[in-house]
């Protein structure tokens, strides 16, 4: 059977944990995995991925770094994709992954469904959230070459261990004319948790009331390695930064808790978030939409109730 | 200087979505929007051709007919004229991407293109991409900074939390824009009215060089998702109800 692609998504040169989904989705199926990464480094890579199963890795080099570059990155994976036959293969969705992703099934002119939430690599079908998540589709790909990106938090990780270590294969990057130049990166705060692949995630809504109030919430934030969301009435309030926007026209994200602080909880907002696992309200108002769809839910004033929250999360971590 | 913009109509963000055989949705009581995100397309194309002497913007759109009602918001706000590919059956995205290509090529020379991150309803992100690769121009998504420039498109990106991609993309592009970019202006009643005597062109699919309909993604089915269990609100004193939460989480929920 063939082997199944992996794109190994690196930050900062390192394996990011999103790709040990991709690992564990392909291990389940009784697949075998040929990784592909661009950068430097293979050792990194090697060392990150140890615990799966990686049969072959292919390594392209000779780009200058692992940053990204949409045009040459595209026009390369596709030409490994082509060369070495691979029929389906597999990224995270995330920014860079879509990206790829949507621009090598264009040169391939390959089907794609991005933003899975499962994928089913024998009968090459995908799951995915539509309309906001409203409904599930179940697509059907019928392309010789099948590209799917997964959401991440969507499969639990589990090590296959003590595989061997993959046959690397060294490829030097081909050149591609770019019509795309970076010229800079910016980071407003270094190793900021992405709201896509956090685990969790605190978010406050109007019911803050004041930018300086969200203070209150990156406490609790900070106390369980959370990354911090809004919804779009605090972004709209300028209580919160565009990028933290949960919801229709926001961030899709998939945590194992999500607390909702000060959120009344609209069906946009709910569309953002609603396949959480876990999902905690924190509001004044009991009416509030948002306890109908909580699992657990405290009425009280957010500023009550959070620093109560981040003292008992402090008190049992430290146990 | 050819302006295009891509818009798809969609269902309104509020719209109870019901799924019926086939992957299509119950179409009674929807009520039919511009996808927001080409809203903001549409603004930045309005705002490109402002600062423009000899601008014009062109919607590009593919559906049924009730897509001209989206189409009319877009000229509405501003847009000139509108390309519409009439067609009433499923296509995957290589086919969108090759039809919507298909009508900017039989129509001119695009000198920008923009459309939204992604539609709202199959929310898919890859036609953009996909139709500047058949159109042979860069492209950028996530877009939420736009100039144009003697040497250059100006573009800034998100790429990840906290971090901003500054890119300089050769013309013409694609520009596939974020919220955060505008904010779209509301369609006068006069703009409304004239924007009734706009042209809007009908093409086939056979027009745009889709000549047979292979899909090579297939919607096999919708379903709802699965409804979750009602929740708890816990009851009581902040000083008794916190604790247990947490124990909740740890212990019931196991999400600590």
């Amino acid at each position: 059977m063939d082997r199944i692609g992996v794109y190994l998504e690196l930050k900062d040169g390192n394996v990011k944990p999103t790709n040990f989904e991709l690992l564990t989705l392909v291990q389940q199926a009784g697949r075998e995995v040929t990784g592909i990464m661009f950068g430097d480094d293979p050792a990194s890579v090697l060392a990150g991925v140890a615990e799966y199963r990686v049969n072959e890795l292919v390594h392209v080099g000779g780009l200058g770094g692992d940053g990204y570059k949409p045009e040459v990155w595209a026009a390369n994976l596709a030409d490994v994709i082509r060369e070495r036959g691979l029929g389906d293969c597999l990224a995270t969705c995330s920014a860079q992954g879509r990206d790829l992703f949507s621009r090598v099934a264009a040169r391939l002119e390959a089907a794609l469904v991005n933003d899975c939430t499962s994928v089913d690599l024998e009968a090459r079908t995908a799951t995915k959230p539509m309309y906001g998540g409203k409904v599930i589709a179940r697509i059907r790909m019928t392309s010789d070459c099948r590209l799917y990106t997964l959401r991440p938090n969507s499969i639990i990780p589990a090590p296959a261990g003590g595989g061997g270590a993959p046959e690397v294969i060294p490829l030097k990057a081909g050149t591609v004319a770019s019509g795309i130049e970076i010229r800079e990166i910016v980071k407003d705060i270094a190793d900021k948790i992405d709201l896509t692949e956090a685990k969790i995630i605190i978010s406050g809504g109007r019911g803050m009331g004041s930018a300086e109030s969200f203070a209150v919430l990156q406490k609790l934030a900070e106390s369980l390695g959370a990354a911090l969301g809004a919804s779009r009435a605090a972004v709209d309030a300028g209580y919160a930064t565009q990028d933290m926007q949960v919801g229709q026209t926001g961030k899709t994200v998939n945590p194992v808790l999500y607390i909702a602080c000060g959120i009344s909880g609209a069906v946009q907002h709910f569309a953002g978030m609603k396949t959480s696992k876990v999902i905690v309200a924190v509001n004044k108002d009991p009416e509030a939409p948002i306890f109908e769809k909580a699992d657990y839910g405290i009425v009280g004033d957010v500023f009550e109730v959070v620093p109560l929250l981040t003292e008992e999360f402090g008190r049992a971590l430290s146990e | 200087m050819n302006i295009y913009v891509c818009v798809k109509q969609v269902p309104d963000t509020e719209a109870r979505i019901a799924p019926q055989g086939e992957g299509t949705i119950r179409e009674e009581g929807i009520k039919w929007v511009i996808n927001p995100y080409d809203e903001l397309a549409v603004e930045e194309a309005l705002r490109l051709k402002e600062s423009q002497t000899n601008g014009e913007v062109i919607v590009v759109s593919l559906g049924p007919q009730r897509a001209q009602e989206a189409i009319r918001m877009a000229l509405a706000m501003g847009a000139d004229r509108a390309l519409h590919v009439v067609c009433d059956e499923y296509l995957d995205h290589r086919l969108v991407a090759k039809a919507l290509a298909g009508a900017i090529q039989s129509d001119g020379t695009p000198a920008m293109v923009f459309a939204g991150r992604q539609a709202i309803d199959d929310d898919a992100y890859q036609v953009h991409l996909r139709l500047a690769h058949l159109l042979g121009i860069t492209a950028a998504t996530d877009v939420r900074e736009f100039a144009w420039g003697e040497g250059g498109i100006r573009v800034t990106r998100e790429i990840e939390e906290g971090a901003l991609e500054k890119l300089t993309l050769a013309a013409p592009a694609m520009v596939a824009v974020a919220r955060g970019i505008n904010t779209p202006r509301y369609p006068t009643l006069p703009n409304i009215m004239k924007a009734k005597r706009k042209e809007i062109k009908q093409l086939s699919l056979a027009d745009v060089g889709v000549t047979e309909v292979v899909n090579h993604e297939a919607i096999l089915d919708l379903t709802a998702p699965p409804e979750k269990a009602q929740g708890r609100v816990l009851k009581g004193e902040h000083a008794e109800t916190v604790p247990e939460l947490v124990r909740l989480l740890h212990d019931e929920a196991k999400a600590v």
